[in-house]
């Protein structure tokens, strides 16, 4: 077991400049900038167990304030053209999903546009 | 309403054992209503928040709950058997005295939820601090619960929806109910009904916490006559009506 976490890691972590000098990698539009909330190699690889536990410590026990809160990933890293998460290859979690070939549900409830312009046009 | 109702007893009983716990800690608050909980805390189970309405200042030509609270949750406003609705407005008949009573109904936030009891998925559920909510990742849109709630209380979401209240998300295929306006009150805000009635000059709703002896919502359960809707069924709803 031991011996396969190890491997798994080596396997991780050679992958890890191979995925970051790739020339058909997308190009993504980070949005907002600053700081992620984790190292962005840890969240390239774990953002979705992170938003997991987040989505559950919110909705089931009312843990609020978060820096793991999707609100708060869509605020940073909605796109500065259209506001939004989704759109397009450039648009942060569409276009490296479609990259990746990854489909996700949370947009169909969750709001994938920065909140403050949301709010701003309502 | 002539029956001896058990679980008011107890009720009762537990609102004076609360108080003497109180007495001897005098002055010790537990929590501070205004500002919300502070980041990173879970809702306490030492809080049940509440609704009273006094059905006397609830005008039956007024619906100013009703469209803040479509407004604040999204909700198209329409009143077809497929649109969401998180409050109605009902409107009661005494049919030998003609005096007719208007009130809002919306989920009645339970303390024996029988929503909860019949969902097979533990999507819903109820808050420690009483507000029974649908967890939208678990739910599986069965619907159960809508034909367990005797309140009528709940609805499904039957088309697709764009541009959500980023508060407040919603989607195709999953159960929803009145949250309490879950979003707001951890911010330390009140429910948008509550806010809008209160702006309407009627301040029908009051709204606050029934776990605790000194708050503005408890006193005035202890000081006027309310009830539950249905309060034979025993689930202990933590909203209450004055005046019904
Ligand atoms: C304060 C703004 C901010 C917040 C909040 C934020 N991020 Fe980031 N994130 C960034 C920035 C800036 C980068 C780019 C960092 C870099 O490349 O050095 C980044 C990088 C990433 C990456 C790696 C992107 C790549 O091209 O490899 C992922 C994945 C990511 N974020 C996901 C998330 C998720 C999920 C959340 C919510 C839990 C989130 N971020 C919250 C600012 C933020
Ligand atoms: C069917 C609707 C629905 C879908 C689909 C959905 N959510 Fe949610 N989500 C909700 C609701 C409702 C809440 C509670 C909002 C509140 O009380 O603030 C929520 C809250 C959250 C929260 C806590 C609030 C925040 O912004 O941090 C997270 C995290 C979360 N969801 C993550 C996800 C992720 C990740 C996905 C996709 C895998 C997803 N959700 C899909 C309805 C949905
Ligand atoms: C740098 C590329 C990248 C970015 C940017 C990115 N993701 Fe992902 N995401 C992935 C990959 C790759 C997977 C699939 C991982 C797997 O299957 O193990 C994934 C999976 C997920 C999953 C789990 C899906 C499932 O079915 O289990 C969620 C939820 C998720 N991402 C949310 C987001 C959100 C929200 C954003 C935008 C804030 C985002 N991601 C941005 C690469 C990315």
């Amino acid at each position: 077991m031991k011996l396969m976490k190890n491997f798994l890691l080596v396997l991780l972590l050679a992958m890890t400049p191979a995925w970051a000098g790739d020339s058909v990698a997308p190009r993504l539009d980070i949005g907002k900038g600053g700081q992620c909330v984790e190292d962005p190699k840890l969240m390239r690889r774990n953002h979705m167990d992170i938003l997991r536990h987040q989505r559950d410590e919110t909705m089931r026990s009312g843990v609020r304030g978060s820096r793991h809160s999707l609100a708060g990933c869509v605020d940073c890293h909605a796109s500065s053209r259209n506001n939004s998460v989704l759109g397009g290859s450039e648009n942060f979690c569409q276009g490296c999903h479609t990259y990746a070939g990854v489909r996700i549900d949370c947009f169909e409830c969750h709001s994938s546009k920065r909140k403050t312009v949301a709010e701003a046009g309502k | 309403m002539s029956a001896i109702n058990p679980e008011r007893r107890k009720f009762l009983g537990k609102t004076s054992a609360v108080f003497a716990g109180l007495v001897i800690a005098p002055g010790v608050l537990l929590y501070d209503f205004a500002h919300g909980r502070a980041a990173g805390e879970a809702a306490s189970g030492r809080v049940r928040w509440g609704m009273l309405v006094d059905t006397g200042q609830c005008a039956s030509d007024c619906n100013d709950c009703v469209s803040a609270c479509n407004k604040e949750n999204g909700l198209s406003g329409g009143t077809s058997a497929t649109d969401s609705q998180w409050i109605r407005k009902v409107e009661l008949k005494d049919l030998r005295s003609g005096r007719t009573t208007s009130l809002p109904v919306m989920c009645q936030h339970c303390e024996h939820p029988p929503c909860a009891d019949v969902c097979p998925t533990g999507a819903s559920f109820r808050r420690a601090d009483g507000i029974v909510l649908v967890d939208k990742h678990r739910c599986i849109g069965c619907r159960y619960c809508m034909m367990a709630c005797p309140y009528k209380a709940r609805s499904f979401v039957h088309e697709p929806l764009t541009d959500q209240n980023p508060d407040v998300p919603r989607g195709k295929g999953t159960v929803e109910s009145c949250t309490l306006c879950v979003h707001r009150v951890d911010r330390g805000e009140q429910p948008a009904c509550v806010e809008a009635c209160a702006k309407a000059g009627r301040r029908a709703i009051l709204f606050g916490d029934i776990a605790d002896p000194e708050s503005e919502i408890s006193k005035r359960i202890r000081a006027v006559a309310s009830a539950q809707i249905r309060a034979d069924l025993m689930l202990n709803p933590g909203i209450r009506y004055e005046g019904m």
